[in-house]
């Protein structure tokens, strides 16, 4: 069958033979990896093309000092695999569970050559189809009507092997260093081949231009040898536990934050390195100066000549002479290897690295492409995790559900459930759930209501940037409202400049939930689907437009927002006023009663009493329901009702009868609206 | 019922500001005066003040000049002005000059003194405003002290106006304000006479009447023709405060008896306003004399207790019944009108005042209620936990549950666990939820009664830590009980959560459904009760198919039946050769069920006439229905499902020989019945006393034999408690019932089911802090220039923290600092001299 597939797959056009495949994915890292799982699941075809032998080639050589700084929780004191996630930071969803990256690594912070091992091992295990030694070297277009997308990707190797996919996966990552030009950048080393041996910057004073983790990651290593380390970048150092970013310096690399700042010599410095000029001197040291003092001069006249900083000014910052420096500037996107026809154009400001594309992760410019991982940060750039493996394992997986509803009929994968499970199941999900938690403000969960809200439909991490369009994304109908379920920081809380530990900074009661500022599941009421202009009209940072009505849950500093009064109940208020209904568990004691009393039933009652499902509950429940006040104890009640009252031997059981009969326990139960 | 309370409320603070023709004066209730001459020179004519002098330097605290103050601002209300008057040290006029002036308060108009109050008569508020007022509606309120005196006051009102006729024990006491507060606004109007003698309120009450507490009557001596005759009274029936004289007041204003010639559902009296029924008689044109006549007189009885209208029949099409005379319009909003038919106007009244005693209840305990509310104004309750079954729970959280008999079965031990026993019950749960916790409380009963029996394995899956291993099970809702056996498909538990039904589904699942019987005896004896041993100890209803070798379709039929009832039903079937003579044995011929209920009842046979297995499973289930059942919390959703009215006893324990026998009679007459007859048990089911105390005020005589229509309408009829409960007379009693011919005694509420407590909202405490989530009015892309064209956010630009940073322009942040920049972005001359 293999055979046969394989020369079905093979077809001439013009002349040229290309290998088919309805889906080509570029690049065999944790991302091409991971949109293989889910195709394989789905039993599609396709191929993964890797330029080096073995998976995750970047990962066998970055980071250069082999610390990766994504956390391998071991423990988490639960043994549920769902949660456990959220603090595993390095494993690709699977079914199997052997591949759990704490079962390769028992370091908090794991070397980059497990993660290597990993993969190797993820592709093996899973039987993935990676073609390696493959670099695909072009891609173009071939317009043809009968392609899902209207055309199809033609894709060119180093070989000059063709092939020809319906639609484009690309997980190539970021690795194309960034570089900056100025006058004297030949002296600059790159990361990329700067010496990992800290004896090789013995008794030398470096500056490093960058201000990111690899920028950090490369002093850390040397700071115990060198003289000094200055650091220089446009902006501030962004620490990630002042912005809750994980692209931001991470504390486990900060150590010169500690020297800088208890003046141990190193240091860090701001401006433009566009401005910047290097000359170096006859010894070999190396000098900064500003491009302007350049203009109109000749570099090779030799320093002399040459206007430094400290001939104005002489307490000038970084008059020191260098004897390295180090670029630490990070990777873009490479832009390459498509044709122009493919658009695919970088983006704009601070996402210039990334190429454009929409939060669906589909190019802006060709339909039918789609960017995975690290590559498709833009989308949530700074923000959420989307660039990092623990994030894009579940972007991923929403791009194949998207692919298979648009090319394969398969509708977004959802639940149906009683609508007496609806706070249940919101309980359940953001206590568990990973995607929406590491993928905050980007994945949600989407509740859809059924007619007359006696049932919903549960949907499960999709992108809600593009919600507006979620009936065509999904297969799924919103008729009759829905909600959305995301995770958020408070805004304002997160920042390069804020101090995220003032006093006070959690919100502890339920009522001021909307203050929380630590990560909390949010709750969005639309009676009916948002529309594209709406979402675009979106408040700036807000991830959603203005809702019919919105819930907090109150920040919990164990993140276990189970506990009934301060999570559940105010949740259940909530729903409950959105549906216009009565959303309260009943043991069948009182549904029997509604039943002979009312005619109608509350939720509860009808999907399970009536059903003959009811809720006995034990002795001890009934009684502390009662003791509650929340049900009626009837068993003791004098039913004498004629008796006179003024029958003097009766005025203590009067008493204690007119006590027994409050109509208004049961009144709160049975009418609580009549206030 | 509130709201109505407050639209009176605040009609009566209306009312009080209109009558204050003279405005208030700002908000400072308390003057000051530096000296007598300032006093008396600003004194206004006409104006009302209440004046106290006190020396320049202070004798020390007076606790009663604290009393006045406090009052100042509840007289101000009346446009009585409370003026603190300074004495310079020198002034020895006469009210600073002498010593006891100075313990005195004085009361002007204008500039004469009208009345000198000893500072031991102004002891708190409530006498400060008394006894002001009362010097100051000395016209409007008479005091009288003898029977001749206010016979007098009464003769010379008869015709012309109504009289208000107070008694209080005591002046200056909280009723007496009251009593004068009313008589400022309605001064006027009536004319008010107030006594403290107890003998004259004696004299002139029939009963002897509590001397102790103040009384206030309303005398009708405006339409008082007779000289002889004392003008009507209507007593005030409720403690003496402002509020319940205003009410009573507008009662007595409004007209006894009101014409109506509408819907009555749409009228709205001044009764209805303040939360008392209204009663209509109806009236048809040829008795309508008689007819006005009973109004009247009804209304007298009723008077301030309720509203009497009379409504023409001929006028309104009523959709009621033509017997009846009398309609009862409670003030509850979405409270359907009674109709009733009522033998005298005494019943009418009884009626009334046996609504308002439970009402009066109501809202004692409803005030407790408001009083508590007004305390927990803040957070409207909404954070009381009104779940009965997460209260119940979270209150029984301390107790350890007994869980040793229950394996605890996880990811890794799931499979092999179930390979061990014959069959492995699971209980799949999630620990934070409060039904499934619920649930695990019956099951750890479950686990001690079934302790010891043989091949039941009892197991618990916690969802919330094994997630995986509950979406592969297939588990969506918590909880969910499953029984695996080895090699079959699982079972799925689908009744109710208790401890007895669940180990009775657990016990009869032991046993294949249906059970294959091979002998004549092993059918005999499963027709008894007595094969398989097993379940020989659980008395259940016995359910055995006769098939012949030929009726193979109904077989597979009753096999399915029995997948689908396995564990509910106790099934057996007999097929062998000899499966006629099983058959003829209980005269009916194979395809036949043969249903034993329990031990000394007969065999019943059913011949199998529908051979499609969902035919054959409802047909099941409604053999298995009693004829005449005791209705339970377990079994009432069987017979709700019916959908069939119900005709229902109430006993207070077992019903008597007599009554059941009867009311088999009744029922037996199946398959025709359109209804479903059962009793029910108070001392089993106390909780049906809560259906009697919903259905009627005063709890019926027990027993109380009920017609209930429970899905269509909702009323509830009442078998007359006169008659004896025979076949007979419930079928005469039930041909007029269905003839139109009875009147409900209660009606099932219709109301929906809404959120009992409004919800926080996030959104509007959001809005003052996010303006830009305001809602934004249509169309306005000039007010919201579209900062990204492309519309996505990807390309949206967040403003960066290095514009902020520019901006915010930190000085001294240049090359010269320590946290320097290497160098300035922008490129203008400045930067030389920075330089």
């Amino acid at each position: 069958l293999g055979l046969a597939l394989y020369a079905g797959s093979l077809c001439a056009v013009s002349g040229a033979t290309f290998l088919y495949h309805d889906y080509c994915v570029i690049g065999a890292g944790p991302a091409g990896l991971q949109a293989a799982y889910f195709l394989q699941q789905a039993g599609r075809d396709y191929v993964v093309f890797e330029r080096s032998h073995a998976p995750g080639s970047f990962f066998a050589l970055y980071p250069r000092h082999r610390k990766l700084i994504s956390i391998n929780k071991q423990y988490t004191g639960k043994s549920n695999s769902e949660f456990n996630l959220r603090h595993d930071w390095n494993s690709l969803l699977s079914h199997d569970w052997r591949l759990l990256f704490r079962r390769y690594s028992r370091d908090f912070f794991p070397n980059a050559d497990t993660m290597v091992r990993y993969l190797e091992d993820f592709a093996s295990l899973l039987k993935l189809q990676v073609q390696y030694n493959t670099a695909i070297i072009h891609v173009t277009l071939e317009k043809n009507e009968q392609a899902w997308n209207g055309h199809y990707f033609l894709l060119t190797d180093q070989d000059r092997k063709n092939y020809k996919c319906s639609s484009l996966l690309v997980a190539a990552g970021m690795w194309v260093p960034n570089v900056v030009n100025f006058p004297g950048s030949e002296y600059v080393e790159g990361y990329e081949t700067v010496s990992i041996n800290p004896e090789d910057f013995t008794g030398q004073t470096v500056l490093i231009l960058g201000r990111g983790n690899s920028a950090f990651e490369t002093a850390e290593n040397i700071l115990g040898v060198t003289n000094f380390i200055h650091m220089v970048s446009r902006s501030r150092v962004r620490l990630s536990w002042a912005t809750h970013y994980v692209g931001d310096l991470r504390a486990i690399n900060n150590g010169l934050l500690d020297t800088y700042q208890l003046k141990s010599l190193d240091g860090l410095l701001e401006g433009d390195l566009e401005d910047l000029a290097i000359v170096k001197d006859k010894k070999g040291k190396l000098h900064i100066t500003l491009g302007f003092y350049l203009e109109n001069r000749n570099i090779s006249a030799g320093i002399d000549s040459i206007t430094l900083p400290q001939d104005e000014l002489d307490n000038f910052a970084t008059r020191a002479p260098y004897d390295r420096v180090i670029r630490c500037l990070g990777w873009k996107f490479d832009f390459s290897i498509y044709n122009r026809s493919l658009r695919i154009m970088p983006g704009k400001g601070n996402i210039k690295k990334y190429p454009q594309i929409k939060p669906s992760y589909e190019s802006r410019g060709t339909r039918g492409l789609f960017i995975l991982g690290t590559a498709s940060h833009s989308v949530d750039f700074r923000k959420s995790a989307g660039g990092f493996i623990h994030g894009f394992r579940y972007t991923t997986r929403a791009v194949h559900r998207l692919l298979e509803n648009r090319h394969h009929g398969v509708p977004w994968p959802s639940t149906v459930y009683p609508v007496t499970q609806l706070t249940n199941s919101i309980i359940k999900r953001v206590n568990e759930a990973s995607g929406l938690y590491q993928m905050f403000s980007v994945l949600a969960d989407i509740i859809l209501l059924r007619e007359n809200a006696t049932a919903f439909e549960y949907l499960e991490e999709y992108p809600v940037g593009i919600l507006a369009e979620l009936e065509m994304q999904t297969g799924r109908k919103a008729h009759n409202g829905l909600f959305v379920i995301i995770m958020e920081y408070g805004r304002n809380f997160s920042g390069a400049d804020k101090d995220v530990f003032y006093y006070n900074r959690a919100v502890g009661e339920a009522q001021h939930a909307w203050q929380s500022n630590f990560l909390h599941p949010v709750i969005y009421y639309y009676k009916r689907l948002p529309t594209e202009r709406e979402m675009r009209l979106r408040p700036p940072d807000w991830p959603l437009p203005r809702p019919d009505a919105i819930h907090h849950i109150v920040e919990d500093f164990l993140t276990d927002w189970t506990a009934p009064n301060a999570h559940i109940l105010p949740l259940r208020r909530f729903l409950e006023n959105c549906l216009d209904t009565d959303l309260r568990n009943f043991f069948a004691e009182s549904c029997f009663l509604f039943a002979f009393t009312h005619q109608k039933l509350p939720p509860f009652c009808q999907q399970g009493y009536m059903r003959m499902q009811g809720l006995v509950g034990s002795q001890e429940l009934w009684q502390h329901a009662v003791q509650a006040g929340l049900l009626q104890n009837y068993t003791d009640t004098d039913f004498s009702g004629d008796r006179p009252p003024d029958s003097h031997d009766g005025s203590q059981e009067q008493l204690m009868r007119d006590h027994a009969i409050p109509v208004h326990p049961l009144q709160h139960l049975v009418n609580a609206k009549d206030e | 019922m509130s709201a109505q309370k407050d639209r009176w409320v605040s009609s009566l603070v209306f009312l009080l500001f209109c009558a204050c023709s003279i405005p208030g004066r700002g908000s400072a209730s308390l003057q000051q005066e530096q000296s007598p001459q300032h006093y008396f020179s600003g004194l206004e004519a006409g104006k009302a003040s209440l004046a106290f002098f006190t020396p320049s330097v202070s004798p020390g605290p007076q606790p009663f000049l604290e009393q006045i103050e406090s009052s100042a601002e509840a007289l101000q209300d009346y446009g009585i002005s409370v003026v603190k008057v300074n004495c310079p040290k020198e002034d020895v006029s006469r009210y600073c000059g002498k010593e006891n002036a100075l313990r005195k308060a004085f009361l002007f108009r204008g500039n004469r003194l009208i009345r000198e109050f000893p500072t031991d008569a102004l002891f708190d508020v409530n006498s400060i405003v008394a006894n002001v007022l009362f010097a100051l509606l000395f016209n409007e309120v008479k005091y009288v002290e003898t029977l001749a005196d206010l016979e007098s006051t009464e003769n010379v009102l008869k015709g012309k106006s109504n009289m208000v006729f107070a008694y209080v024990p005591a002046t200056g006491t909280a009723e007496h304000r009251a009593v004068m507060e009313a008589a400022f606004v309605y001064g006027n109007i009536h004319q008010f006479v107030l006594t403290t003698e107890a003998a004259l309120l004696k004299a002139t009450s029939h009963d002897n009447p509590d001397v102790t507490s103040a009384q206030l009557l309303f005398c009708h001596c405006q339409q008082a023709t007779d000289p002889a005759q004392p003008c009507r009274r209507t007593a005030l029936g409720q403690p003496l405060t402002l509020l319940n004289i205003h009410r009573h007041l507008k009662l007595m204003g409004a007209p006894l008896v009101t014409e109506v010639a509408e819907d009555p559902e749409k009228i709205s009296t001044v009764h209805l306003q303040l939360g008392l029924p209204l009663v209509f008689i109806l009236s048809q044109r040829e008795t309508y004399e008689a007819d006005r006549r009973t109004a009247e007189f009804v209304a007298w009885q009723l008077l301030g207790k309720a509203g009497v209208a009379l409504l023409s029949r001929d006028l309104v099409d009523l959709n009621v019944l033509h017997r009846s005379n009398v309609a009862l319009k409670t003030p509850e909003e979405g409270m359907p009108i009674q109709y009733l038919v009522l033998e005298d106007t005494d019943e009418v009244v009884t009626l009334v005042e046996d609504k308002s005693k439970v009402k009066q209840i109501q809202a004692d305990e409803q005030q407790e209620e408001e009083e508590e509310d007004e305390d927990e104004h803040e957070n409207n309750n909404q954070d009381i936990q009104d779940d009965q079954v997460v209260e119940a729970v979270s209150r029984d959280k301390k107790r350890e549950l007994p869980l040793e008999q229950i394996l605890v079965l996880t990811e890794e031990n799931f499979h092999s666990s179930l390979s061990e026993a014959a069959r492995t019950v699971v209980l799949f749960y999630a620990s934070w939820e409060a039904v499934s916790l619920a649930v695990l409380r019956s099951y750890s009963e479950v686990a001690a009664h079934l302790k010891g029996t043989l091949g039941v394995l009892l197991s618990r899956v916690n969802c919330w830590d094994w997630p995986g291993l509950c979406s592969q099970e297939n588990v969506t809702q918590f909880p969910t009980m499953r029984i695996y056996k080895e090699g079959q498909q699982s079972v799925t538990y689908d009744g109710m959560w208790g401890t007895e039904e669940l180990s009775s589904f657990i016990l009869l699942s032991r046993i294949p459904c249906p059970l294959k019987l091979t002998t004549m005896d092993e059918a005999e004896g499963y027709l008894r009760g007595e094969f398989p041993s097993e379940l020989s100890s659980h008395p259940h209803t016995s359910l055995l198919g006769v098939f012949s070798t030929s009726s193979r379709e109904a077989r597979e039929a009753f096999e399915e039946a029995g997948n689908i009832l396995s564990g509910h039903v106790r099934m057996g079937m007999y097929f062998e050769d000899d499966s006629l003579a099983l058959s003829r044995k209980y005269s009916v011929s194979p395809p036949a069920l043969l249903l034993a209920r329990g031990r000394g009842h007969s065999v019943e046979s059913i011949a199998l006439s529908k051979h499609s297995t969902q035919d054959m499973v409802q047909m099941i289930r409604y053999e298995l229905l009693d004829v005449f059942p005791e209705i339970t919390i377990s079994n009432l959703p069987q017979y709700l499902q019916l959908r069939k009215p119900f005709l229902i006893l109430f006993s207070a324990g077992d019903i008597s020989q007599m009554e059941s026998k009867e009311m088999l009679k009744l029922a037996k007459r199946r398959p025709q019945q359109a209804f479903v007859a059962c009793w029910l048990n108070l001392k089993k089911t106390p909780v049906g006393h809560g259906i009697l105390r919903t259905y009627f005020s005063t709890m019926p005589s027990l027993p109380v034999l009920l017609w209930v229509n429970l899905h269509a309408g909702g009323q509830v009829f009442k078998f007359p408690p006169e008659q004896s409960i025979t076949e007979t007379n419930i079928l005469s009693w039930l041909q007029k019932l269905q003839a139109g011919l009875e009147i409900p005694s209660s009606t099932l509420s219709e109301e929906d089911w809404k959120p009992p407590l409004p919800a926080c909202d996030f959104l509007q405490m959001m809005e003052p802090s996010v303006p830009e989530l305001s809602p934004q009015p249509g169309d306005t892309p000039a007010r919201h220039p579209p900062k990204n064209p492309g519309g996505d956010t990807a390309s949206r630009e967040e403003p960066s923290q290095e514009s902020t940073a520019q901006e915010g322009g930190v000085p001294g942040r240049g090359l010269r600092g320590t946290a320097p920049r290497v160098a300035a972005r922008d490129k203008q001359g400045k930067r030389h001299s920075e330089l």
